[in-house]
């Protein structure tokens, strides 16, 4: 295990030194993107000076809100759908083919809808992500073993506590899955919209550092998110592997 | 019927028609009178309904015609108190420790924390788990995790305790020592014992009474008494009796099977 964690932190420094001796020999100009070397310099100026906190805190808050809208919904959803057949099966086709529609096709009628604040890119990461923790749920509701709920019901639990006890600790690494999905989806949705129509953000800083070349903004903020991604994600993934491994499964 | 400390009258079990398929008249009628602390087996072909039987008596399934009484009250809609059920499938919960496991047999007890703490150590220890307390199902063999499920249903009390093929899925050897395991806590606990399983010789082995039930419908088809003293253990399978015992329980359930496996290869 160790020495595969030594191989992967290799594989990501051997990219990084590539791209640092292309910046550098030429292979790719300054104005395309700069040295990795500078970018995490730009990167550190820029949190130092702290002029885009405001707008990291916000693409950040809405972010967390529509993972945490997504996540929640989702779950309850899933939980909800698994007992009754007849509306989980009426709803299985739009699950099956949810991922085929373009959510960011109607970003110009939940501007209409909701106006030009956060609501629709809030709206955005939540529709993303939302049928991913319902179908994820699902997957995992179907996957506890009927002797399990049996041994409740022997235990004189109802539905509430079976549920409390029995069937969302079976499911808890499906809901890490789910809320993994639900937070990449969220980033994808918020950070996406903000580039298409927002005032402010991460997204639309990016943009608008885009459109003027300014590259020592724009590298610095596209890593940030990166880092914040991976981190957050990492987090999950880690206590993923801790229940996954308590259970003998990994 | 209430002199039993379990007793079934006319029990009868179908199962409606699934999209397509055709109602299954499962089991009965059955009539049963268990005495109390008795160890009574059930033996049967597969399919017969044997594991529904098990389930009508704790109360996980409601019978479709008959009554079934558990200490003179029927058993109608809800688990009786008193009930403890093993199950043939591992029903360890995976993310609980071992003495987890056995404290959820008690979540719904109310029994003073004190007096929670003893009975878990008392269960843990009399399955011979003391030192895998803290371990978690996972790290233990399929053996051991039956007996953690043994723990939980026994830390309880149960004055029923019903098994359903609990050692289906070990191997002979383990079966023939669980097989021990149960008898002496049978003999420790006073419990009436309600075994379901496949297996003629630990039927033979375990059971005061065996009932042997026909191809499905299931019903009961003949009722054998072993005569076995109450302390025994798995070395009366060396007895002349043990293979008569057997030999009559096969003779019996020989043409039923034949049955079953005609069924199956018509079906198919």
């Amino acid at each position: 295990m160790r020495r595969v964690r030594l191989y992967q932190v290799g594989v990501i420094a051997g990219l990084l030194l590539l791209l640092e001796a292309l910046c550098l020999a030429g292979v790719i100009d300054k104005i395309t993107m700069p040295p990795p070397h500078r970018i995490a310099v730009d990167l550190v100026k820029l949190l130092l000076a702290g002029k885009l906190y405001p707008e990291i805190g916000k693409s950040l808050a809405n972010v967390l809100l529509a993972f945490g809208l997504a996540y929640s919904t989702g779950i309850v959803t899933g939980t909800v759908l698994h007992g009754y057949r007849t509306a989980r099966e009426t709803l299985d086709p739009l699950f099956a083919t949810y991922y085929a529609i373009p959510v960011f096709a109607f970003y110009p009628l939940f501007i209409v809808i909701f106006g030009l604040g956060d609501g629709p890119q809030v709206l955005i990461g939540f529709l993303l992500g939302v049928v991913a923790v319902i179908v994820t749920m699902l997957n995992g509701l179907d996957r506890v073993p009927r002797v399990l709920r049996k041994t409740a019901s022997i235990c004189r639990m109802g539905p509430f506590e079976t549920a409390v006890h029995v069937t969302l600790p079976f499911c808890a690494p499906y809901l890490l899955t789910a809320a993994k999905l639900a937070l990449a989806y969220a980033f994808i949705g918020v950070i996406g919209s903000e580039f298409i129509m927002a005032r402010s953000g991460m997204g639309y800083e990016i943009g608008y550092a885009y459109t003027n070349f300014d590259n020592a903004t724009m590298y610095p903020l596209i890593v940030l998110i990166l880092l914040l991604s991976i981190v957050m994600n990492g987090v999950l993934t880690h206590w993923e592997k801790l229940l996954l491994a308590r259970r003998g499964q990994r | 019927m209430t002199s039993a400390h379990v007793a079934l009258k006319g029990v009868t079990k179908r199962f409606p028609a699934s999209a397509g398929g055709q109602a299954v008249h499962a089991l009965g009628p059955i009539d049963l009178s268990i005495r109390q602390g008795e160890f009574f087996a059930v033996v049967g072909p597969s399919g017969c309904g044997k594991s529904t039987l098990l389930e009508l008596i704790a109360g996980l399934t409601p019978a479709s015609e008959g009554q079934i009484e558990f200490e003179g009250r029927a058993i109608e809609n809800e688990i009786p108190d008193g009930i403890g059920v093993v199950f043939q499938e591992d029903a360890c919960f995976p993310w609980l420790s071992v003495r987890e496991n056995v404290e959820f047999g008690l979540r719904k007890a109310g029994v003073a924390p004190d007096e929670k703490a003893r009975r878990v150590r008392d269960a843990i220890a009399m399955m011979g788990l003391g030192e895998f307390a803290p371990s978690y199902p996972a790290q233990l063999s399929g053996g051991m995790r039956q007996r953690v499920c043994i723990a939980r249903t026994l830390v309880a009390k149960p004055r029923l305790l019903l098994l359903d093929e609990p050692f289906g899925a070990l191997d002979q050897q383990t079966r023939l020592l669980m097989g021990d395991e149960v008898l002496r806590l049978w003999r420790e606990i006073g419990a009436t014992v309600f075994l379901i399983t496949h297996a003629l010789d630990e039927a033979a082995m375990l059971a005061d009474r065996i009932a042997v039930m026909s191809a499905r419908p299931g019903t009961v088809i003949d009722m054998v008494e072993t005569h076995w003293p109450r302390e025994r253990d798995s070395r009366i399978v060396e007895q002349e009796s043990f293979g008569a015992t057997t030999s009559r329980l096969w003779k019996t359930l020989r043409e039923e099977s034949m049955k079953t496996m005609g069924r199956s290869a018509a079906a198919t």
